[in-house]
């Protein structure tokens, strides 16, 4: 019974991090209609900075802080400068441009920080919990977790639901040439898409990186899980995107806990082609494609 | 305040407009008339920027346009309503008209004050305006190229697909707003009469060229005109 | 040599002269062939035999990708399967003909289900579950250790030059010789599939499925038949693979090489065979020059590792931003360029 609960708490932490991932897939794909396979690749590129950050100033939270502000930056240069030519493409050649971006960034962080994975500071203890005598495996680090990413879930819908800025993205991915008409600078809004995007994947990977280590691979697994939950929910949904997350999180945990760890990649893959042949565009498909 | 000097546009080997030359005052309603696939929506679709002509120039309020982004002439008060309305579903009724204030937000009107043009959109501010019927998003779509109190505004084929007793008040209305705000009102339709009835001037467009500039009357009197290009 | 230079035809589904012509291509090619592995060293012997299994799936993949405008980003996985299908059938005592073969086999039958799925999804969920196929698929090895040899994998025996070629051919020739066999079968039935009657459903399917499915095209059996055929290939190049190195582990199969494969047909040029020739070239020749580039400027082994694939990303994403059609596109402008300049002036 203790390793049920201990799975489905974990579950609970590993999806929050899946949730964060799957967003930042979410927020792009409204945007700009690409799923972006370098997010994995752009949010280990800013766990990097944050590590370098964090040993040279000691502190965690200015090491923090800098993961999500080259996570604004990363995002924001990489919309304008690789993905704006291909935008209205065929949907093949931004594909290819995001798997060649995820190469080259990989590649990148093997020849300046070298493939050897190297630990990374957690904000809290990660001694699970005591709750009447037992002890759990689920920690105030995980708690950390869990809530970083409500916080950040809830920021960002009320950051579209309630600002002007919000409205105006919103209607960009909507319908680009409608919002054009009404004013709206739509390149800055995909751009400010990214960014947030890349600022939302940042946050996930400073968060993880205490349990996956730091290494230019590491966070493979979780940009497929992120897609996957992306893809439960729906590509178009950030609340089915949360959903998909937290399920997927508990299906993961229970399989690589009751099954074996080297079984949890091809579980995902399971998951996603059970979802997408039922649904081939995801549990709670939004809009049926664009209206002029 | 907007003059098109022999504006020509291509579509590839296609030539939609082909020196097309016109002045629209302020004030005053110029219908843009022609068959299917005469170049009216490419007409307006080049005057907003969406589409880059091959030659001629495009002038607003004494400015050139024609190489200006889209999002920077409508800032510059050019609206444009296009073909099918432009109404974006997944947003709320309110969310769209807002939407269309925000880039001018000190000068905007509020929603409040088009609600008070066309009340039957206040009982559905709060819905998603892909709810509405086709009169009401026509009520939006306008409304919502006037909250920005712009200077000029470019219709797309309003009366298209609305029930025709409909299309007479959405008229009225174009007119009314255009005597009472001193909007130059680029006008695009099929349905000639009804264009015809609140227009200052009629040009009638085929296969890309003017064939006629004339006041309504002179237009309507012309038979010949009318069979050939009017379809009536 | 362009694949796409099919005309509509009518016809059955392989005419005898698309037959008659890729036999005789086959045959050229493999007269040159040997020829040029008279001459080589025993290390340029390895690098073509590396080119030739590279062709084999780099053909299959952009066959599929272009024909068929499916992507794949699972090949790696494949040639995996095929790859442990030879190490395991030879350890049972098998030949390495036959091994080989039902490493084809072995992938084309795993290609079925894959495919029938494929056929099913559109763009990124495509990518994303065949992502997802790439990174699960060499995990199972760690499933089933005793059998697969967990992460050290398995290991055969390089395979014996026959007694009747006599001391004259090294293992590295013979060796080579397997790979560009094997090549050249992928050629063979790639050229008739692509010049048929089939190949050109795909491409009307690939062109506007609504309207080929009104055509009476059963659109997810094609788009499955050319998944089943570009994973065969892919398992016959992983056997291929097997029976040069000699080794099969999951780190040869990571996710990098399914995305070397991408960048190889990217490179090449999209749907073309000839541009798979290309890329398997760059893909052999482009690790061991940026390793005398590393070696060169004194880089350390972080850089000589990552180095290639640095490059390789930044191939990828300069040729969609800048060259879409890669090489072979290139050299076919380039053509149409001169023939037209010879007609005009």
């Amino acid at each position: 019974m203790t390793k049920f609960i201990d799975l489905t708490l974990s579950g609970v932490s590993s999806g929050a991090i899946y949730a964060a991932v799957a967003l930042a897939l979410v927020l792009i794909w409204r945007a700009t209609r690409i799923v972006n396979f370098a997010q994995g690749a752009m949010l280990m590129i800013t766990t990097y900075i944050g590590s370098e950050l964090i040993t040279s100033t000691g502190s965690y939270v200015i090491g923090f802080l800098a993961a999500l502000a080259g996570g604004l930056v990363l995002g924001a240069v990489v919309e304008r400068a690789l993905m704006r030519p291909v935008e209205n493409k065929p949907e093949l050649n931004a594909v290819i441009v995001t798997l060649g971006l995820y190469t080259f960034l990989v590649a990148l962080a093997g020849i300046i920080w070298g493939d050897t994975p190297r630990p990374f500071p957690a904000a809290f203890s990660i001694l699970g919990y005591d709750v009447g005598g037992t002890h759990v495996l689920f920690a105030p680090n995980d708690t950390f977790i869990v809530l970083v990413v409500v916080a950040l879930a809830i920021g960002l819908g009320a950051l579209f639901r309630f600002t002007d800025f919000g409205l105006r993205l919103r209607a960009a991915a909507f319908n680009s040439e409608v919002a054009e008409l009404l004013g709206v600078r739509v390149g800055r809004m995909f751009t400010a898409g990214w960014g947030l995007a890349a600022l939302t994947g940042a946050i996930a990977g400073v968060l993880v990186a205490p349990s996956v280590f730091l290494s230019p691979n590491s966070f493979d697994p979780i940009l497929i899980s992120g897609f996957v939950a992306a893809v439960l929910g729906g590509l178009d949904s950030p609340p089915g995107a949360l959903v998909g997350a937290a399920v997927l999180g508990l299906v993961l945990s229970y399989v690589g806990g009751y099954e074996g760890t080297e079984l949890v990649p091809m579980a995902a893959l399971v998951v996603l082609v059970i979802v997408l042949l039922i649904r081939p565009t995801g549990l709670f498909p939004v809009s049926k494609g664009r209206r002029v | 305040m907007l003059r098109l000097e022999r504006l020509t546009t291509d579509y590839g080997a296609v030539r939609a407009l082909n020196e097309v030359s016109l002045e629209v005052q302020p004030g005053s309603v110029t219908a843009v008339l022609g068959a299917n696939g005469a170049g009216k929506t490419t007409l307006l679709r080049t005057v907003s920027g969406l589409v880059r002509p091959t030659a001629g120039q495009v002038s607003f309020d004494e400015v050139d346009i024609t190489r200006t982004p889209v999002a920077e002439i409508v800032r510059r008060g050019l609206a444009h309503v296009p073909e099918g309305r432009g109404v974006i579903g997944e947003l709320t009724v309110e969310e769209n008209l807002r939407l269309g204030g925000l880039h001018n937000k000190s000068g905007a009107a509020k929603p409040k004050e088009i609600y008070g043009m066309f009340p039957a959109l206040e009982e559905r501010r709060s819905q998603p305006a892909s709810r509405l019927s086709g009169g009401e998003r026509q009520m939006l779509s306008i409304g919502r190229a006037l909250i920005a109190r712009p200077k000029a505004l470019l219709l797309d084929e309003p009366s298209l697909g609305l029930a025709p007793r409909i299309v007479g008040p959405i008229m009225g209305f174009v007119r009314h707003a255009v005597d009472t705000l001193g909007l130059a009102v680029l006008l695009v339709e099929q349905n000639a009469t009804s264009a015809l009835s609140v227009a200052d001037r009629g040009v009638v467009l085929n296969l890309g060229r003017v064939v006629a500039d004339q006041p309504p009357k002179a237009l309507l009197e012309d038979e010949q005109l009318r069979h050939h290009y009017l379809g009536f | 040599m362009s694949s796409l230079a099919a005309v509509a035809r009518p016809g059955g589904a392989v005419r005898g002269s698309t037959l008659v012509r890729s036999l005789g291509l086959v045959i050229g090619l493999a007269v040159v062939l040997v020829l040029v592995t008279d001459a080589l060293g025993s290390y340029q012997q390895l690098q073509l035999a590396q080119g030739a299994y590279y062709f084999a799936a780099l053909a299959g993949l952009t066959v599929l990708i272009g024909l068929s405008g499916k992507i794949s980003l699972g090949h790696g996985a494949f040639m995996a399967v095929g790859a442990y299908t030879v190490m395991l059938l030879v350890g049972q005592g098998w030949a390495l003909l036959p091994a080989v073969a039902a490493a084809a086999i072995v992938s084309a039958a795993i290609g079925i289900p894959v495919g029938i799925a494929a056929s099913r999804l559109e763009g990124p969920y495509l990518a994303g579950a065949t992502l997802a196929f790439a990174v699960g698929l060499p995990a199972l090895a760690d499933r089933f250790p005793s059998l697969l040899g967990g992460a050290n994998g398995l290991t055969i025996n390089p395979p014996a030059v026959p007694s009747f070629l006599g001391a004259n051919v090294s293992l590295e020739q013979w060796q080579a010789w397997i790979g560009c066999a094997g090549a050249l079968v992928a050629l063979f039935g790639l050229y008739n599939l692509v010049h048929s009657g089939v190949g050109r459903s795909l491409r009307a399917t690939r062109d506007d499925e609504i309207a080929a499915a009104l055509c009476g095209l059963d659109v997810a059996r094609q788009q499955t038949l050319a998944f089943v055929v570009s994973a065969s290939c892919a398992g016959l190049a992983g056997g291929l693979y097997a029976a040069v190195l000699n080794l099969a582990s999951p780190g040869a199969f990571p996710l990098t090489l399914s995305l070397s494969l991408l960048t190889g047909v990217v490179v090449g040029g999209l749907g073309s065979l000839a541009g798979a020739a290309w890329g398997a070239a760059i893909l052999v020749l482009l690790p061991s020059w940026t390793n005398s580039l590393a070696h060169s400027l004194s880089l350390g082994t972080n850089a000589q590792g990552n180095l290639p694939f640095a490059i390789y990303g930044l191939v990828l994403i300069g040729l969609m931003l800048a060259w879409p059609s890669g090489i072979q596109g290139g050299l076919g402008a380039l053509m149409r360029y001169m023939s037209n300049k010879r007609r005009r002036g």
